[in-house]
């Protein structure tokens, strides 16, 4: 069963639709892309799945369970983790401290001392520990994109939502996250969805990708047969070329 | 580790100058030195609120005024032990700004300022309009006043376990869940904290400490409140005693308590200019030059002094 489900998910605001009958699925332990030309709908996708912005209709499922009567502050302790487009981390708080506040649900349960070892581990695990003590403000931007990426983990999500973890990143990077993505996948058994841009990146760790443009689904399968749609073809290099 | 030892360290040299103070200085001083403390309390609470979680409050007067006709009120009518109106009266403003706190979970930045400020202007006018029972423009006079020494010793001391309470509270998840609610409302979210419990949250300890400041407050004026000792120049002095402190430092905070609670006092000694009026300007000008030499406040200041000695 899926782990993930979109049914027929609508969503507008005002004149434009954002999210036109949208229907996917995410299995569980598997890596999906979710793809699209600027202003197709992905990062709503995900908005609407972390119940920042309600759907009109349809709805959105679980873990078998409907999210869409689901307070934001509660889908995190569902198991639904994610990471921001344009990076939203607490600028004034030390790498460490943005970890903890990752694991905000669960400290209530364990002690400070075990969560901030368990904070530190999760650093380690995404290659930035030396930079725990350091404040936020002023880390280079790939870093940053780990801090987000390490405060996710640190909730331990079934489910791991990425919003262009390639964004701003340079050849080597890219390289780096591909390995990242896949062994946080096997380790922490995890199922991720992503959003990129970064077309190899989505290549080499999709084992399924999701096309949307205009909020409307044109495309989904296996990442290379969805290289090959012409209607995705025609959405990235637009209708005059196709025509 | 060494930087909580240098914490526990400046603890104690605080502690240590303050308990020996009041015995080699003349009661005057004792009294202006009550007042440092008095401020302390209502900056701190400010603190909490403006600084951890970044809202702005100006209308915390309204919330010392609460406190202190609360102490003032039941002296007169109970003879209640002052102690023990300090803290009815944290909780009654505790339950208040939770109350307050509600309407700026819909508001932020200059808005909720706005909110805050009309508290400022209304509460003090309450007295006026239920008279007989808060005394109206005469106010409200305690059973027995306090000498200058038990002021000094009660300000104090309600300080430190108000400073402590604070640090317990923002050393872990609680204090981290309010910086977050500051840095990014929306990150705040995701990671699974409830803005409307923690924004609300934050307003409540805030009052409830100016309360106990409010307390304090009628006690070092002789036990006696009036609705003009609570006008709106007291919140923007709580404003600035908090922007001179910056964030969470104690040093940050008894800097801005000392600034609002001496400065007035010491500038009319200041010849030529020393009248009444010559007070508001050296404030004035004492507030910009501030503003302008440390944006950040004292704690700011600490910050780069201990980044420079490092170097």
């Amino acid at each position: 069963m899926a782990l993930l489900a979109l049914d027929h998910a609508r969503l507008r605001f005002g004149g434009i639709v954002a999210l036109d009958d949208v229907s996917l699925e995410v299995e569980d332990r598997s890596i999906v892309g979710l793809i699209g030309p600027n202003g197709a709908g992905k990062t709503t996708a995900f908005n609407a799945i972390t119940r920042l912005y309600r759907l009109d209709s349809g709805d959105i499922v679980f873990d078998g369970r409907s999210l869409r009567r689901v307070r934001p502050s509660r889908v995190i302790r569902l198991g639904i983790a994610r990471t921001f487009q344009n990076l939203e981390l607490f600028p004034r708080m030390t790498v460490l401290e943005n970890v903890l506040v990752g694991a905000h649900p669960a400290t209530r349960l364990h002690r400070e001392r075990e969560q901030r070892r368990h904070a530190l581990e999760t650093l380690a695990d995404v290659g930035i520990a030396e930079h725990a003590e350091r404040p936020a403000a002023g880390l280079p931007y790939g870093t940053l994109k780990r801090v987000e990426l390490a405060r996710a983990l640190a909730s331990l999500p079934r489910l791991l939502l990425l919003d262009e973890p390639a964004g701003g990143l340079n050849h080597e990077e890219v390289d780096e996250l591909v390995g990242l993505i896949r062994r946080l996948r096997d380790e922490r058994e995890l199922t991720i969805l992503l959003v990129e841009h970064h077309m190899r990146l989505v290549m080499e760790v999709c084992e399924h990708v999701h096309v949307l443009d205009f909020g409307r689904t044109i495309a989904a399968g296996l990442p290379a047969d969805v290289q090959r749609d012409p209607a995705v073809i025609q959405a990235y290099l637009g209708g005059e070329l196709a025509a | 580790m060494r930087s909580r030892i240098a914490t526990v360290a400046s603890l104690l040299i605080a502690a240590a100058v303050l308990s020996v103070l009041p015995f080699v200085i003349s009661d005057y001083n004792v009294s202006l030195v009550a007042r440092v403390g008095v401020f302390f309390i209502a900056v701190l609470g400010l603190d909490i609120l403006t600084g951890y979680t970044g809202q702005i409050s100006i209308g915390h007067g309204a919330f010392m005024a609460i406190g202190g006709y609360t102490t003032a009120v039941l002296s007169r009518d109970h003879d209640t032990n002052l102690i023990v109106t300090m803290l009815i009266a944290f909780a009654i403003c505790f339950v208040v700004g939770l109350l307050v706190g509600l309407p700026a979970l819909r508001l932020s930045g200059a808005y909720l300022a706005l909110v805050t400020f009309a508290l400022a202007v209304s509460v003090p006018l309450l007295p006026l309009k239920w008279s007989s029972f808060l005394g109206g423009r005469d106010g409200v006079q305690t059973s027995h006043e306090v000498s200058n020494l038990w002021l000094y010793g009660v300000a104090w001391a309600a300080s430190a376990v108000l400073f402590v309470l604070a640090w317990l509270i923002l050393r872990g998840r609680v204090g981290r869940a309010f910086r977050a609610v500051r840095d990014s409302e929306i990150a705040a979210v995701a990671s699974g904290i409830e803005l409307p419990v923690y924004k609300t949250l934050a307003f409540g300890i805030s009052a409830a400490y100016a309360g106990v400041a409010g307390s304090l407050f009628v006690l070092a004026n002789n036990g006696f409140a009036a609705p003009d000792e609570f006008g709106v120049v007291l919140s923007l002095q709580i404003l600035i005693g908090a922007a001179v402190a910056g964030l969470g430092s104690l040093w940050g905070v008894l800097a801005g308590a000392a600034f609002v609670g001496l400065l007035p006092s010491v500038s009319s000694s200041v010849p030529v200019i020393g009248s009444t009026h010559g007070q508001d300007v050296v404030f004035g000008a004492a507030v910009i030059l501030v503003m302008l030499l440390l944006p950040d406040g004292f704690a700011g200041l600490l910050t780069r002094i201990r980044r420079l000695a490092r170097a």
